[in-house]
């Protein structure tokens, strides 16, 4: 994406979360979420199901709308009122736990929707820039099918190639390996690992915690709504400072989802 | 006759092989496959066989022969009927076009978002609601009769102008509702899957909600033609000379019902290969719907 910053301050995070609220009717999902992601960096967001994670996923990308705070892509605040969300989404790429794909399409077409409607690009470019990102991820041979006819790992990984085709600044990866087969998971796992060596930034929710400590340049924990302790994996995982955390940890342990 | 044999309703004892489900986890054989198939054609031509005897002997026969089944005035009839049924073919390919898109639009218009487009949303409504509520003959009336008698300029004189739109004014409201549901039935996380990636609504309607919906409510859409195609009829209070109003004239003309017989014969022949093929269509979506469910 870019240079290697001399001056870490030089460039504003990536994403800047404040104080962010959101409810659905009476449910406060999220109580208050501040949260910034630096440049390159990769953070995981780890909690029990109902914490608000993927609430907090789907507000970053502005599908939902939010009840008061303020987020800033690169400086630049997207939860305002008459922003172009259309222009925002295209620099946020999100996969989703169940995948998503546009089953009426062949993975070609799925992959070069965006960059053809949005960008506007040539379908003959648009077919080949997305040829080339399927064969980077082991998809070659599936360019011509169409979604009912892969199993789960490459159909998210499909997904995950039609998200990085508009380039994002900023990828979003909400529990994309939930909906998939026990031994399907390490594929796309891989994949996510790749894409983290690359610098992509991204903002992770998981359930992962194997996956979460090796790939994560930091870990949140989030508790009803609100980000209850953070920082690098290896402490939150190791020696958590919140007892919550560490409930949830043995329970994850005991659930055997951590190696 | 392939799409009765394997339909729901029909029993396994008379008809026996086709039924994929029943007969045959018991017959597994070939041979008492064809045994069964034998058995059904036999008893079938002695069921109608003795159905036919008792009608044609019983006492009031002769009458309703010469009424409805007079050979000679069939004869003469059907070339005439038939003839005029282009009009109704004409009729229905013109209408089902029109139908078909404002139908569209109007679904589109129907679930347009945002309280800024509150009167679009309800006019459409507006539209649907009447439009199903009026008896289509009393619309064909109303614009066959009503508009010329206004005996403004400029204003067609041809019923046959008419009967299009009087036709495609009713279905579209139905064919709307159609296209409505079948918006509704493609998972929201379609359109937010297609907005992350920052296409418009209009985009994602256009590209990833209207080609999925639109598959899934052809068998209905099919329904809704058939519908159409026995509604032409209805342009003949008007003046047009279709199937029907020639019928009505030979009828007359014969003092004799049979070229009504001849009507209901050309409306099933048409009407009846749409009909399996709807089913078809149902089935192989249900086959469809199988394979891809999660």
């Amino acid at each position: 994406m870019s240079d290697v910053e001399l001056q870490p301050a030089a460039r504003p995070p990536a994403v800047l979360i404040e104080g962010l609220h959101k409810s659905f009717g009476k449910l406060e999902v999220l109580r208050g979420i501040d949260l910034a992601v630096d440049q390159h960096e990769v953070v995981c967001l780890i909690g029990a199901s109902g914490s608000g994670k993927s609430t907090l996923l789907r507000c970053v990308n502005l599908l939902e709308p939010i009840d008061a705070g303020r987020i800033t892509l690169e400086g630049v605040e997207i939860s305002r009122r008459g922003v172009d969300v259309n222009r925002i989404r295209r620099r946020i790429g999100i996969v989703f736990q169940s995948f998503n794909l546009f089953p009426h399409m062949s993975v070609l077409d799925n992959v070069t929707l965006a960059p053809r409607r949005v960008q506007h690009l040539p379908a003959r470019q648009a077919d080949a820039e997305a040829s080339e990102l399927l064969t980077r991820f082991g998809l070659a041979d599936k360019r011509d099918e169409f979604p009912d006819r892969l199993s789960g790992g490459q159909q998210q990984r499909v997904a995950i190639v039609r998200a990085l085709a508009m380039h994002p600044d900023l990828l979003l990866l909400d529990e994309i390996t939930s909906a998939l087969d026990p031994e399907l998971v390490a594929e796309v796992l891989g994949v996510v690992r790749e894409l983290a060596t690359g610098g992509m930034t991204m903002l992770i929710a998981t359930h992962e915690m194997g996956f979460a400590r090796d790939v994560a340049s930091r870990v949140c924990f989030l508790d009803a709504g609100r980000i209850l302790e953070q920082g690098p994996p290896d402490r939150i995982f190791r020696e958590p400072s919140e007892a919550r955390t560490r409930q949830f940890l043995d329970r994850v342990i005991a659930a055997g989802r951590m190696s | 006759m392939a799409g009765l044999l394997n339909g729901p309703g029909d029993s396994g004892e008379l008809i026996g092989t086709r039924d994929p489900t029943g007969p045959r986890l018991i017959h597994e054989r070939g041979e008492s496959a064809v045994r069964s198939t034998l058995i059904a054609v036999v008893s079938t031509a002695v069921f109608l066989g003795v159905v036919g005897w008792i009608v044609v002997n019983s006492p009031g026969w002769p009458a309703v022969q010469r009424s409805f089944f007079n050979g000679q005035v069939f004869a003469e009839s059907w070339p005439v009927i038939v003839r005029a049924f282009w009009i109704n073919v004409q009729l229905f390919l013109i209408a089902e076009v029109l139908i078909l898109a404002l139908g569209l639009v109007l679904a589109v218009l129907r679930s347009v978002p945002g309280p800024v487009f509150f009167p679009v949303r309800a006019l459409a409504t507006i539209y649907v609601d009447v439009f199903r509520a009026l008896p289509g003959l009393l619309v064909v009336y109303i614009l066959g009769f009503g508009i010329p008698g206004l005996g403004l300029a400029g204003v067609p004189v041809d019923p046959f102008v008419y009967a299009v739109l009087a036709l495609t004014l009713i279905y579209s409201a139905y064919v709307s509702e159609v296209y409505r549901a079948g918006i509704d039935s493609v998972h929201p996380s379609q359109e937010a899957a297609a907005r992350s990636l920052g296409l418009t609504r209009f985009q994602a309607l256009r590209h990833v909600i209207l080609p999925q919906a639109v598959r899934r409510v052809v068998p209905p859409l099919l329904n809704d033609f058939i519908g159409l195609q026995k509604d032409t009829v209805l342009v003949s209070y008007i003046g047009v000379v279709e199937i029907f109003r020639q019928s009505q004239i030979r009828s007359a003309a014969t003092f004799n019902f049979t070229p009504y017989l001849v009507t209901a014969i050309v409306f099933i022949v048409v009407t009846i290969p749409l009909a399996r093929l709807t089913d078809v269509l149902v089935a192989r979506d249900r086959r469809r719907g199988a394979a891809s469910a999660r």
